[in-house]
């Protein structure tokens, strides 16, 4: 009887116990870093404020989002203002719901203009104060400041970059078979057909694969191809909806890819028949090109961190290396340099004072700097000293950024509505990849053009 | 996170069900205490009170609100285009005509499956392990499952080893792999076969104990008239399980309805094996799409309605009959 008595209380306690232990692995006990070392006088600008807090949310998660807390921990220091920062995959899906019920946070970082556009024209954004302008306006292209814009009215500065089109490679491979590196769209198919003609492996290595997502690596190629067959202003027409998506233009992009794509000739290096392009996780698509069993591979400049899919730096990336990218050329070689990307708009929810210091220092080159410096990515601001950057490959993309000569345009499914650019043309791309003809896809893909 | 945070967080959870306790016991409190007269009512009313609350909140608020989107543009006009959009688009019908195909498909196979192996392994011996083999798909997630089928379903291509099972199954009789899940329309085949793994076993176990209810006078008496064993099965044991077979049938036509996770997580709709529910959330949520959302659950709501009125009905009459 005793016994049982000692147990009744027991296993509670001990279950307390338990739990207490386990939540307090959940806590960091990170110390808060000593004020004293800062040097302020980038910060007095912004003014000092006491007690306030800012929020911040985005879809920026783990690794990266304690880098962007490393960003602005001196900011924090120097003016007072504390930043909440919460990332969520799921920030895309949520944030117009949230702003909509009254619950966004002070800041998001928005990777979508047409998010942008559909968060401004329901009235929930505050536009930018004039210190952010004057930042967008002395630090950025031109090329940017309509895709944080909305009616003529600036929403938002942009945050960090990157550029798509590169085109994966081995600088051993080429060097050792005597291969160029194209610059043309036509010197590019010539290449590939020689790799192909040789017959030791077919020339590209290609995944689609990216769960509900699946497709969208080529919507990449189909964007490239659209902007350097087409040029800039045909490219804006496109995704703009002036011109329809079964454009004779469009078509003729979608055949110029599909040449690669739905060849078994060229397709999949490594992996297996065109079909397997859409069970190939995109993530591990290019890997084959270190087996030595295909040659190229088509993936944003992010693709850097892929290639060591254990981490480490066992795959050197860089122009001596094991990989590394050049960018898809133009058509011709006379062209001026045009390229496809993407990046994030900071957005405020929230006016007040504190809020838009943040988004000040934002858009301003001292944060640019600060950040690229941390490593892993760029930024388009022009105050950015290349050297910052932490690799050869993101020297490279900061220079093709701040290039006067460079035409840049925002990763086009971005731009477009959801329905579209989420939805329809990533299904399109599996359809067609499937087999269906360039016709029928891009007919599908005009008809599901929402009317509003 | 810092310890100080933590401690603050466990004192709000504390207090916060310290003030919950607090309000239910001074409203039972004062339930008790009203007048004498019509007080049955009263209480009644003050108990459902918090339930009914969280219904409207939770249930009807939602569907009022979803019903209505349904019937609105993205920029909030009144329009039938969502509707339109569902029995035109080709993509769209092919998403109805999958969720039928499902619906026809899934509950019966399943049904049948659990039941002849019920029947087969009833008073066998070792039952209870028989029972168990067939029982434990059913502890298995839906996303989980789809994981372990995706893997049967693999496809190598050409002269690769293969790693699915099921194409190295062709490969060893000399047939060529097949791209199982990018073929149509076998695929949505293929991801209905993982509905009934895990269906099967909910309407074994749901029909086995039924049947061992079954009296076995009437067994007996059956057999002294003379009967053989499939016309015991057709006119004793099946009359005598019907309620638990239609609550068995339609249990698994509603989860077949609302089937999402396993299209979601074999294919993602591509390859046209996407069904209502998951067109519901691409358009909602991806898309940006909330009315053809909206419409599409308004649509599934009316699908999953006649079953239920159905299961409502034979219930009820099997309540008269008693």
């Amino acid at each position: 009887m005793r016994i049982r008595r000692h147990r009744r209380w027991m296993a509670p306690v001990v279950a307390a116990a338990a739990v207490g232990l386990a939540l307090t692995g959940c806590t960091g006990d990170a110390a808060n870093d000593d004020a004293a070392e800062v040097d302020c006088a980038d910060y007095e600008q912004y003014g000092t404020f006491d007690g306030a807090e800012v929020t911040a949310a985005s879809t920026i998660v783990d690794i990266e989002a304690d880098r962007l807390n490393e960003s602005w921990a001196d900011f924090e220091t120097c003016t007072g203002i504390d930043v909440e920062y919460q990332g969520s995959k799921e920030f895309e899906a949520q944030i117009a719901v949230l702003a909509e019920g009254g619950n966004a946070p002070d800041v998001g970082f928005v990777p979508q203009p047409g998010l942008l556009a559909r968060l401004a024209q329901g009235g929930w954004l505050i536009p930018a104060s004039e210190p952010v302008e004057a930042n967008v306006d002395e630090w950025w292209a031109e090329d940017w400041k309509p895709y944080g814009s909305y009616e003529d009215t600036l929403y938002a500065a942009p945050l960090m970059a990157s550029v798509k089109g590169y085109v994966w490679y081995s600088p051993t491979e080429f060097e050792e078979k005597g291969y160029e590196i194209p610059k043309t769209l036509d010197e590019l198919k010539e290449l590939s057909d020689t790799i192909a003609a040789e017959g030791e492996h077919k020339p590209w290595c290609v995944g689609l694969e990216s769960g509900d997502a699946t497709g969208w690596p080529a919507t990449d190629w189909i964007e490239d191809y659209m902007l350097r067959m087409h040029g800039p202003d045909v490219y804006d027409q496109w995704v703009t909806h002036e011109i329809p998506f079964n454009d004779p233009r469009v078509v003729e992009a979608f055949d110029a890819v599909g040449e690669y794509l739905k060849s078994d000739d060229m397709v999949n290096g490594g992996i297996g028949d065109v079909s397997t392009q859409l069970t190939e996780a995109f993530g591990t698509g290019g890997l084959p090109i270190l087996d030595g069993e295909c040659s190229l591979h088509h993936q944003a400049s992010f693709y850097e961190t892929f290639w060591n899919p254990e981490g480490g730096d066992e795959v050197s990336v860089a122009s001596d290396g094991d990989v590394f990218g050049f960018l898809t050329p133009p058509a011709n070689a006379d062209d001026p340099q045009a390229v496809t990307g993407g990046g994030e708009f900071v957005v405020a929810f929230r006016e007040a004072e504190e809020v838009e210091a943040f988004r000040a220092f934002l858009s301003s080159d001292t944060w640019a700097n600060i950040r690229v410096s941390i490593g892993g990515t760029v930024s388009a601001n022009k105050g950015v000293d290349p050297e910052n950057a932490s690799s050869e490959l993101l020297v490279q993309t900061i220079q093709i950024l701040q290039d006067p000569e460079t035409t840049f345009r925002f990763d086009g499914s971005d731009l477009m509505p959801g329905a579209v650019g989420a939805d329809s043309f990533w299904k399109g791309i599996v359809a067609w990849i499937g087999g269906e003809s360039t016709t029928q896809v891009v007919d599908a893909i005009e008809a599901s053009w929402p009317a509003s | 996170m810092t310890t100080a945070d933590l401690l603050g967080k466990i004192l709000q959870v504390v207090m916060g069900l310290a003030v919950f306790a607090a309000v239910v016991g001074l409203l039972i409190f004062f339930i008790d205490k009203a007048p004498k007269k019509g007080r049955d009512y009263w209480q009644l009313a003050l108990f459902l009170l918090p339930a009914m609350l969280f219904v409207v909140i939770g249930l009807v608020y939602p569907a009022i609100r979803t019903s209505l989107l349904a019937f609105q543009n993205n920029s909030g006009e009144w329009t039938f285009d969502n509707f339109i959009w569902m029995f035109t688009q080709p993509a769209a019908i092919r998403t109805l005509i999958n969720t039928f195909i499902w619906v026809a498909l899934a509950p019966i196979i399943s049904t049948a499956i659990g039941l002849a192996y019920a029947v087969f392994i009833d008073k066998s011996r070792g039952e209870k392990y028989y029972k168990v083999i067939l029982f434990m798909p059913i502890a298995i997630s839906f996303v989980g499952a789809s994981v372990i089928w995706k893997f049967v379903y693999e496809y190598r291509s050409g002269d690769r080893e293969q790693i699915g099972l099921l194409n190295a199954i062709v490969v060893a009789f000399g047939g060529e792999p097949v791209q199982w899940m990018q073929t149509d329309p076998i695929n949505t085949i293929l991801l209905i076969v993982i509905m009934i793994w895990i269906q099967t076993g909910f309407a074994m176990v749901l029909l086995s104990a039924a049947i061992k209810g079954v009296p076995s006078e009437q067994v007996e008496a059956a057999q002294l008239d003379g009967t053989n064993a499939w016309q015991r099965f057709r006119n004793v044991t099946v009359p005598g399980i019907r309620g638990s077979l239609v609550v068995v049938f339609t249990t698994i036509s509603i989860a077949t309805l609302k089937v999402f996770d396993i299209v979601r997580t074999m294919t993602a709709g591509n390859f046209d094996t996407s069904v209502v529910a998951n067109e519901m959330y691409t358009q909602a949520f991806r898309a940006s799409e909330v009315g053809r959302g909206s419409a599409l659950a308004l649509i599934l709501f009316v699908f999953v309605l006649p079953i239920i009125i159905y299961n409502v009905n034979v219930l009820r009459k099997q309540r008269e009959i008693r």
